[in-house]
Order: C-alpha cells, then structure tokens, then sequence
C-alpha cells in the first residue's frame, strides 16, 4: 500500500468528516459510536435498501470507511466508492480485506495496530498453560464431584523446558515469547523473513520447526500462504504429545486434519480461540478432554475494547488532518 | 540398601515412588490396612521411616505409634501436616521437596488467574453447550498489567512474580519480613496489600499465624472487582466467608487449587461461573512427580548411609 500520508482531504468545513460503516464492529455493539461523535457516521446496515444501490446513492463522497473484522471488504464494494482513500479496520489481521484492490486504487488501510498484541497474547498463554496443565478438564472434573469419588485427577505436563515453537513473529509473537519465556520455556520461531535483532533459533520451515518443539503457537495472519500451512505433515512432525495453540485465524490450520490427528492420539492437545467456519466447531472436538475451546475471545476485555475505540478515532483523525495515520499497513 | 530397613508409606501419593521405595526397603502402605491400629500394633517395631504428604503426614499420634522412627520424609513442600515440635523434641529428622514443585505451583497459580481473568474454562463450558452459534460469550477482564499482590514471598511467591512481570504487572507483597533486594512493594499488613492489588496470590506456608490470614476484612478490602487465588493451603482463607462474599458480589472471582476440607469442596462454588476449581494438582506433572519422589528416596537413602540429608527441615 504505497500510498503515503500526504493525501488530500476535502470536506466542507462546516460538516463533520463522513465515515463509511458497513456493519458495526464489537466495539460499537459494546460502547455504541459516542466515540466517533466528531464524524459523520453513513451506517450502511441501518438502510431497508441492497448493499450496492446504498452506496451509489449515498457514498459517492465517502473518503474514509471503518472496517469491522469480519465483513468481507471485496473488491465489487470498494470499486462503488471512487471517493475512498482510507480503510481503518478494527482487527489486527487483513484476510477480510481486498488488499490488492486497495493498493490498486490507491486506498490507505489501517489496522489495530498493537492495541491487542498483549490480550492476545495473555490468552495464548492462557489457553497453553490449561492444555498442558489440564486446568479446564480438572474444573469440569470438580464440578461434577469426581474429586470424593473418583480420587486424585490424572497428571499434567510441565511447562518448565518445554520448546515452544511461535509461528509468526509480528507484535503478537513477540509479546507472546516475552511472556512464555518467563515459564522456562526454550523458543524458536517461524516468520517470512529471518528477524534481524531477535535472538531466538529461526526456521523458514514450519515443519522443521514443529520436529523441533513441543507446543506449537499460531501467531501469523491469515494469507494464501498461510491457509492450511498447519496441516497434517506439521502436527505429525510435531508429534503424539505435541500441543497446538491457534489464536490467529482458523484457516491457518487444516482443521479436518486436526481432528483427525487428535482422534486417532497423533497429537497431545490443542487449545483453539480460531475455527474454520465459526461459530461452528467439528463436534468430534466436543468428545475430547484435550482440548480447550475459545469463541473468538481473544480481544474482548473492556481495556481493550475501549483502546481500540481510542485507536481508531485517532486514525480518522490523522486522517482527516493530514498527519501520519497511527498503523498504516504497508507493504512489507 | 538395607532391605530390612522399615518405610511406611501413608497414602498412595505416586505409583512410582511405591516401586521405588518397594525396591529399596522393606515397604508398608497405610491404606492397605483396613484397622490402621491393628496394623501399627502388629508392625510398629519393624518401622523406621515415614514418608508422608498432603492428605495424611505425620501428626503426634502416628509419630508417638513408631517407637522406632528416625526419620519422615515428606512427599511435599508444605510441611502443616507434620508435627514439627514433636519430630524435634524425639529427634526424628524431617524432609520435604522443595524447589522441584516450584515452578509447577508457580505455573498453575498464573494458570488460575488467566483461567479467571479471560473466562477461559467458562468459554470451553460455552462453546461445548453450543452456546456460540446462538449469542456472543461477553467480555473478560484484561490480566497484562494489572496490579498483583503476593501473600509469602518464598520461592514459589518469587517465580509467580517472574512470570507476572513478563505480564508488566505491578508487584507488591506481604510477608513476614521485608525483602529489600527485589523491586516489589512491600506491605506490613495483608489489608493494605488487599486494598490496593487487583489480583491477590496466596503464596505462604500454613502455620498458626496464617491459618484464615484471608479472612471476611481482607475479602472486602480486595473487593467486587478483585480476584483471590490459592495455590497455598485451604486453610488460609476462611473458607464460609469466601463462598458468601463471592455469592454476594463482594468479591470478583476465585481461582482455587486447595480447600479447607479436601476432597470436599462447597457446593455452592460448584454453581458458580467466576470461580475456577482444581483439585490439589499444584504440583501434579509427569516430571515433578518423578522429582519430587527422586528427592524422597534420596533423602532416605542419605539418611540411611548416615550421609548428609539433602532437603532437611530439621
């Protein structure tokens, strides 16, 4: 996306800067839209009419639009609105969005930037140490009152020089290993390019890298490359008491293959926030105690939510400005 | 080793450990004996170690039954379940296992805070009923960069404060002496510490003076968004007084791995959804497991070839 800051912004003085809404994100769901009370908010799911013919009428004008994660940004709708020349998207990953028709007509796009690496990051940690640890099976083994009758609970597995191997090594992956580290673990990563000043073993291939570790952590986004990168070849290499923990996109990982391994004991666990076609889940994982599930959680804490609200605001108003957008996305 | 020399095993802590003292010593299992008084009757003479844990340890009745007991080797760190005073004054040795299980007790205590910060074993419960493909699950609370208050600062209340650090969370403490050589806020008085943590980490040994330290006053102090976790002993918090608070709303959750009266655990934590519960399983991985037994037999045997002990307590 070489399109740099110097754009132009025209908007009548008098009236607020127009913003684009297709859907509304979580954070408006959750905190309304009083924090883009400085804009004109044009709300596209508000309208009785078609998607395409609301956007002719309406948008023509329209220069920055707020992308939700989930709403396909496509092709067909950014070409009806000649006016656009910024997308701000409220998540970190970009798979929803048609980068190679923004960059063609010259369409800044903006994402979440690091406001969620760390509750990202903390629910990786999370997911791990209870796949591992046993934590929500040995709850649900409490609940049922198998503690009096059933005795003492299976044991776990030490995270303590456990190799985790963190594929993806953006903001994500790094406040990831910062944190793992701290538990004794020993880290190796995966990334596209070799990272320059970190120290940690680097492998271009994420099969080697799973023959290499224990735990696996799926920290990338979601591109061509990376769908199904996780597939059957890397959870055998990652073998029978390997864990797998995926809190980038579902697709990343082969999911049918997943579960697979998991049924027939080729894998140890896996902790999963990502699915393939969520919000449904294979009911094959329901049966399986070595699983963690997650809804898609892994930004949702107030803090957060409300950083985000921050975040964005502060982009459309760089934006409308003509000061340097907070994270725009570049080619890289 | 001497396979004459006499171990009573108390309770069925580690298949392994059984196989390793069984090799080395001449072994009776306690709970194998449907009249554990027929049994030291008939046996009592033949014993001259005792190794113990969590559940039975060697309190002044089955030490005063072992006339010939020298030594009690503790499957534990936590030592509230031997009569310390009693072991001295018959000068029978003592040891325990410490460090081994530091880093396990220290990993599962972050494991309950993010487990009650994130929701996580609630959001497994949601997805699993099919829940998601009906509403949204709601929000959690952020865990990086809270404050968190530390209730002993030993070895295990130190390697939680590693890990919580690598979270940029502010630590403070309370312990029976300060410790000017870490960075932490020290507190005199477990209230203060209360007061001004979010999350609060039972982390201390059990003694008279920390039995219900987390009573009704300290509950209030950390308050309706705040969260306790135990990875100590039930007995340090008052354990009626929690369950209120928490139903109540005047506390914000719990993460607890030991209870007042194990295996028992209240029934009406069992209902509620800001609560994660484990059963005692601290220290219950594969490998520690095998250490902390390692550590047991290797104590005997010292203490058998008259060589120093290598964890003694007394």
């Amino acid at each position: 996306m070489a399109t740099d800051h110097n754009h132009t912004v025209n908007h009548d003085e008098h009236e607020l800067p127009q913003i684009l809404v297709l859907e509304a994100p979580p954070i408006m769901r959750y905190y309304g839209d009083h924090f883009l009370k400085n804009f004109r908010l044009l709300k596209a799911w508000e309208s009785p009419l078609p998607l395409d013919q609301f956007l002719t009428i309406h948008a023509h004008s329209v220069q920055a639009l707020l992308s939700p994660g989930r709403y396909p940004l496509t092709g067909n709708i950014l070409r009806l609105l000649p006016s656009l020349q910024l997308v701000v998207t409220t998540s970190a990953g970009l798979n929803h969005i048609d980068l190679p028709e923004c960059r063609r007509l010259g369409i800044a796009v903006a994402n979440a930037g690091d406001v969620y690496s760390e509750d990202v990051a903390d629910l990786a940690v999370g997911l791990m140490i209870d796949v591992l640890r046993k934590v929500s099976a040995a709850d649900r083994y409490v609940r049922k009152g198998l503690w009096p009758s059933e005795g003492d609970f299976p044991l776990g597995s030490k995270l303590g020089s456990k190799r985790v191997g963190i594929v993806g090594f953006g903001s994500i992956g790094q406040e990831v290993a910062k944190r793992v580290e701290a538990f004794g673990c020993r880290i190796s990563y995966s990334s596209r390019n070799k990272k320059s000043l970190v120290s940690y073993p680097y492998y271009s291939n994420v099969s080697q890298l799973a023959a290499d570790s224990d735990v696996l952590i799926v920290c990338c986004g979601l591109t061509d490359q990376t769908r199904h990168m996780i597939n059957k070849d890397v959870m055998l290499a990652l073998g029978k008491e390997g864990v797998i923990i995926n809190i980038g996109r579902g697709p990343i990982i082969n999911e049918k293959e997943l579960v697979h391994c998991l049924l027939q004991q080729e894998l140890g666990g896996a902790g999963l926030d990502v699915f393939e076609n969520e919000p449904n889940i294979p009911t094959e994982l329901l049966t399986l105690d070595n699983v963690v599930l997650s809804p898609h959680r892994a930004v949702h804490t107030p803090e957060t939510l409300a950083a985000m609200c921050d975040h964005v605001k502060a982009n459309f108003e760089a934006f409308f400005s003509n000061k340097p957008l907070l994270s725009l996305i570049t080619n890289d | 080793m001497d396979s004459s020399i006499g171990v009573l095993m108390t309770y069925p802590m580690s298949d392994y450990l059984e196989q390793q003292l069984q090799k080395r010593f001449n072994l009776f299992k306690l709970w194998t004996h449907s009249s554990h008084s027929d049994f030291l009757k008939n046996n009592s003479n033949s014993i001259q170690a005792l190794v113990g844990n969590t559940k039975i340890g060697a309190d002044a009745e089955l030490i005063d039954s072992l006339p010939k007991l020298e030594i009690v080797s503790s499957y534990s760190v936590g030592l509230d379940k031997i009569d310390l005073s009693k072991c001295q004054e018959k000068g029978i040795r003592v040891t325990n296992t410490p460090d081994v299980l530091t880093d396990d007790v220290a990993d599962a205590a972050i494991g309950l805070v993010l487990a009650v910060t994130r929701r996580v074993c609630e959001c497994d419960r949601f997805v699993r009923s099919g829940l998601w493909k009906k509403r949204d699950f709601g929000l959690g609370t952020k865990f990086s960069g809270k404050s968190v208050g530390i209730v002993g600062l030993g070895r295990i209340g130190s390697a939680i404060a590693k890990r919580a650090q690598a979270f940029d969370c502010l630590i403070s403490y309370h312990s029976r002496s300060e410790r000017p050589e870490t960075n932490y806020k020290y507190y005199s008085s477990i209230i203060d510490l209360a007061a001004n943590c979010h999350i609060l980490i039972i982390a201390c040994a059990l003694t008279e003076k920390t039995h219900h330290i987390v009573n009704r006053e300290v509950i209030d102090a950390l308050g309706p968004k705040g969260i306790l976790i135990n990875i100590g002993r039930g007995p340090h918090i008052d354990e009626p007084e929690l369950v209120s608070a928490l139903l109540e709303g005047r506390l914000g959750g719990a993460g607890l791995d030991v209870f007042e009266n194990e295996p028992e655990v209240p029934e009406h934590l069992l209902a509620l959804e800001n609560v994660v519960l484990l059963p005692h399983v601290g220290s219950d991985t594969v490998e520690t497991s095998e250490s902390m037994a390692d550590l047991v037999i290797n104590n005997l045997e010292a203490h058998f070839l008259k060589k120093p002990l290598l964890t003694p307590v007394i």
